[in-house]
């Protein structure tokens, strides 16, 4: 087997050393019940080129986004990754390396995470950031479980117009701690059913902007609302390109503010692994969840960089952990940092009006042929099929075999909100005007225009 | 000093040999350079990415428009390649020399897994486009979860968890959710061993239990009296992880599982130590109820500097209606998936992230599977186990396996009794090690044993990789014995930097780059 080192040789030689009459011996300790004499039915071992075989054929039976127009958003994006990415990614010394719990042959590591929190502070317009967590959803979960620990209240309230995995997650993993998570119905525009909301046992509402429809919400008054009741405000995005056009959660009042990271430097991967970007104010930063990565000196008063403030987390505090968490997304992170740095402000500036132009131009194509829902956007937009097309699931299917993938039903994130008919359209710098053409002439002809 | 014809030097001045007390006119080490932060390199008005000029403004979204520099330095892509590599040479990695983590199974990362997991057939796809339109996806996910199930003996499997804390807080919302579906909502107490891993005893105070520590016998196994004592009918589970984290096999385990089972609870097994069984036992035959599986160690995904990883739970017949969405089902077009447990009058408790999962984690690690076969996975687990065996051998001579009675499995347990009166601490010994090109071995970890030094070398490392590491901590063992403390005490002095002040970093935390008074970013 092309990856085990060892020959039969050496095997009989190190039994000789430990002493043991053969392999048998070393298993002597798993119950004879429990020890398997014969192979498992599975499949034995295959050379690269049969696993490139076989993977490949399953691989060609998915459709890749870039092979046609394509138009799917809702929490995942289809940006352009420079191919320096991908190559400096895959180098030994980062895709082979463990957590940097040995800063002194982790400085790589190390230093790229804190020029990870500082991009992430900068792009989220907050004061500190830690060193990623799993997903944006998962961030999401994790910010609400915080603010109870920072205000002792156990009151969520989820805004309507948060991507529907997100509540679902936070619902799943904050009402396990305990938690008490209203979620509002889906809305467009959720502000004034929000601010309603707030109350003296509220310990924070999670709006997100641009929010599941595509809408852009200016916050600042639902972050007054929320620090007048003492409770705190969370801000979602999950399209982090966003914060190159938009202003940050951070100027319209965030105490917290998380991401998905997915959009910059990470592919779609049917969903995983992503990146979640997890911001606060600093004086919130003892409760936060996650790694951190602090600079330090070493015994020559060198500038290094070490994991820090690990008294909050599982292996030292373990019941009194602050979290569970474990892992962070490493190598989904230095690829963010990798991508980022690419562009600098200069380039995720460009990059960000050229999505919201994309969507500006898919907008007033398909103005006349579907209702647009989504007044003010960045790179996504609702829309509203006519009844006569069925729902947006039908038309999607439809325009399917016209080779567009023509968004997301928003039936698919949320069953239940017999919403039915909305539809979810994202554009991005991949997106053409021939792309936008093809979809809207489609539609036309299946709507019968 | 011979010559060549133009006068150049062929061969080295003889001067040119000691480098003692040598220092560059730079700071520079060689190949080695120092590296300012990405902040420091003044690219405030640079970019490494020609984008086209956008054909709309934003002007429809007025006040909304960020004004304000976002404070975000630009590199042209020559200068990002120099940056990152050479931050990348400070690192230690595993294609550089083994990487002895016990508990964390540092094998190697095969590359085939890679260039699998780019194929744009599962790089490119959105995790919410038409069904109809991933069926190899599916497919991938269901025959990984075909062969997770038929290694571990288990019906079911949870896929999305994206890590193994991840998959714990999934297998004990399982257990939760089947105790309140059972009337059972008063147990909440949880057992686990004093040797467990810190996830275990953080997750369930997560979910809202409290932990109860369960005493460990003299030869490093769960106290069956002390759990019999402590199952009562408000016990939830127990979380025991088996091979346990001294690096043995729970020989009670069957027992174990039969009293948990007596008393109405369940067996949450933590899946960390799989690689050592993996081929050979099947949990599911040794009554576990729940177990995470780390893709990232028993099946090869890399670990990256820190994630991502992916930890799939496997779950008892018992336990597997309420495990949550989405999963994949075989349907009259096809496969599908179930997103919305509501819609399957499904138990399920919930949902643990966006999507479907770790999507590039599951091919790598089937890309891993199909590779070994079921054969080849079995010599996983005895190579490995093998290794360690050999390793603890090698070093008894100098140091003091925390159990030396009987074989270990995929990691050697040693404490810190021979260290006694060398003024060499467990932590400098394994500073020295940096030395001599190592990475430490997991210290002071379990907390059971004095000083531990926990070493797993994996079935990766080859007899050679093997005995140049055990050669070099036998040397590293004699000179500490021999009085060479220095050698230990000031380690490592030839790593990029020497120990960092750990307590300075948590006392005054400085998280994020700042830029100095004179020098904004934003003003330029």
């Amino acid at each position: 087997m092309r990856y085990l080192p060892l020959t039969p040789d050496d095997r009989a030689q190190m039994l000789g050393v430990i002493g043991a009459p053969d392999i048998d011996a070393l298993f002597a300790d798993v119950p004879a019940a429990a020890r398997k004499r014969e192979l498992f039915d599975l499949p034995r071992r295959a050379g690269e080129l049969e696993v490139e075989r076989e993977l490949g054929l399953l691989a060609a039976r998915n459709r890749p986004a870039g092979s046609g127009p394509f138009f799917c958003g809702a929490g995942a994006y289809r940006h352009h990754v420079p191919a320096t990415v991908d190559h400096i990614i895959q180098r030994s010394e980062f895709l082979t390396s463990y957590t940097p719990y040995q800063p002194e042959i982790a400085q790589g590591t190390l230093q790229v995470l804190f020029e990870f929190q500082t991009q992430v502070a900068a792009l989220t317009g907050m004061d500190v950031a830690n060193a990623s967590m799993y997903d944006g959803s998962t961030a999401c979960a994790e910010a609400v479980m915080m603010s109870q620990r920072v205000t002792r209240r156990e009151k969520a309230i989820l805004s309507g117009g948060l991507h529907p995995h997100y509540a679902a997650v936070t619902q799943t993993i904050a009402h396990a701690e305990g938690m008490h998570i209203v979620r509002q119905a889906a809305a467009l525009d959720a502000e004034a059913a929000v601010i309603a909301a707030i109350d003296a046992e509220t310990a924070c509402v999670v709006v997100q902007t641009p929010n599941v429809f595509g809408v852009v919400t200016d916050v600042t008054r639902i972050a007054e609302a929320a620090h007048a009741a003492g409770a705190l405000l969370i801000v979602v995005t999950t399209e982090a390109v966003s914060f190159g056009l938009l202003k940050s959660p951070g100027e319209m009042g965030a105490d917290i503010a998380v991401a998905e990271g997915q959009s910059i430097g990470n592919a779609l991967n049917y969903g995983g692994p992503y990146i979640g970007l997890f911001a606060c104010r600093e004086k919130l930063v003892r409760q936060m969840p996650g790694r951190l990565c602090g600079e330090t000196i070493d015994a020559q008063g060198r500038r290094g960089y070490v994991l820090t403030l690990s008294t909050r987390e599982q292996h030292i505090r373990r019941e009194k952990a602050t979290s569970n968490i474990c892992t962070n997304s490493g190598l989904c992170a230095l690829a963010f940092t990798i991508h980022l740095s690419l562009l600098g402000e200069v380039g995720l500036r460009q990059m960000a009006a050229l999505n919201h132009s994309r969507a500006r131009e898919l907008a007033a194509a398909l103005g006349g042929v579907v209702e647009v829902l989504t007044p003010r956007f960045f790179n996504e937009i609702a829309v509203r099929v006519p009844k006569r097309a069925g729902d947006a699931s039908s038309v999607v299917e439809a325009l399917l075999t016209d080779g567009i993938v023509a968004g997301v039903p928003y039936s698919r994130l949320d069953p239940h909100a017999g919403l039915d008919d909305i539809l979810l359209l994202a554009c991005t710098e991949t997106t053409t005007s021939e792309d936008i053409a093809a979809l809207s002439a489609a539609l036309k002809r299946r709507l019968g225009q | 000093m011979t010559m060549n014809s133009v006068g150049r030097p062929t061969a080295p001045n003889a001067a040119a040999n000691g480098a003692e007390g040598f220092a560059s006119l730079t700071g520079a080490r060689g190949l080695l350079q120092d590296e300012p932060l990405l902040f420091e390199l003044g690219g405030w008005d640079k970019t490494g990415v020609d984008f086209d000029a956008p054909d709309h403004d934003a002007s429809d979204l007025g006040d909304l428009v960020r004004a304000a520099p976002i404070g975000l330095a630009g590199l042209s892509e020559p200068e990002t390649m120099r940056h990152y590599v050479r931050l990348s040479q400070k690192n230690h990695a595993i294609d550089l020399a083994l990487y002895p983590l016990g508990s964390c199974t540092m094998k190697h990362n095969p590359r085939l897994n890679e260039k699998m997991a780019r194929l744009a057939g599962f790089a490119d796809l959105h995790p919410l486009q038409p069904v109809s339109t991933t069926q190899g996806a599916l497919e991938l996910i269901d025959r990984l979860a075909h062969w997770l199930k038929t290694l571990t003996g288990m019906p079911a499997v949870a896929m999305t968890p994206k890590a193994g804390a991840h998959g714990e807080l999934c297998g004990l919302l399982c257990i939760r959710a089947a105790h309140e579906a059972a009337g059972h909502g008063h147990r909440r107490r949880v057992l686990v061993p004093t040797s467990a891993h810190g996830t275990n005893p953080a997750t369930a105070a997560f979910v809202g239990y409290s932990v109860e520590e369960i005493a460990q016998t003299a030869d490093g196994r769960v106290d069956l009296a002390d759990l019999e004592a402590k199952l009562g009918p408000d016990v939830a589970a127990i979380m025991v992880t088996n091979p346990n984290t001294c690096g043995l096999f729970e020989r009670d385990v069957i027992e174990i599982a039969r009293i948990t089972h007596a008393h109405g609870a369940y067996f949450y097994c933590d899946g960390a130590n799989f690689n050592a069984i993996v081929g050979k036992v099947r949990p599911g035959d040794l009554g576990v109820d729940a177990m995470h599986i780390n893709l990232h160690k028993t099946f090869s995904t890399p670990h990256g500097g820190g994630g991502p990883g992916a930890g799939p739970v496997v779950l008892s017949a018992a336990l597997a209606p309420f495990a949550p969405a989405p999963w994949v089902v075989h349907g009259p077009d096809g496969l599908t998936l179930v997103e919305e447990a509501k819609d399957q009058a499904a138990q399920a408790f919930g949902r643990m992230c966006a999507f479907q999962g770790q999507m590039g984690m599951f091919v790598r690690a089937y890309a891993y599977m199909r590779s070994h076969g079921s054969d080849g996975l079995r010599q996983v687990a005895e190579d490995a186990v093998l290794n360690a065996n050999y390793i603890k051998a090698m070093l008894s001579a100098e140091m003091t396996p925390a159990f030396p009675d009987g074989p270990c499995m995929h990691e050697a347990l040693f404490d810190d009794r021979w260290l006694d009166g060398t003024g060499v601490s467990t932590l400098d010994f394994a500073k020295a090690m940096i030395d001599e090109g190592f990475h430490p071995m997991t210290m002071y970890f379990p907390l059971v044993v004095h000083g531990a030094m926990l070493i797993e070398p994996t079935e990766t490392e080859s007899k050679r990789e093997l005995d140049r590491f055990c050669e070099a901590l036998l040397a590293l063992a004699r000179a500490a014995k021999a009085g060479d403390a220095q050698r230990f005490t000031g380690a490592p002095y030839l790593a990029p930097l020497s120990r960092l002040d750990e307590t300075l970093a948590a006392r005054k935390p400085k998280l994020t780059w700042r830029p100095e008074h004179d020098a904004t970013p934003a003003a330029e």
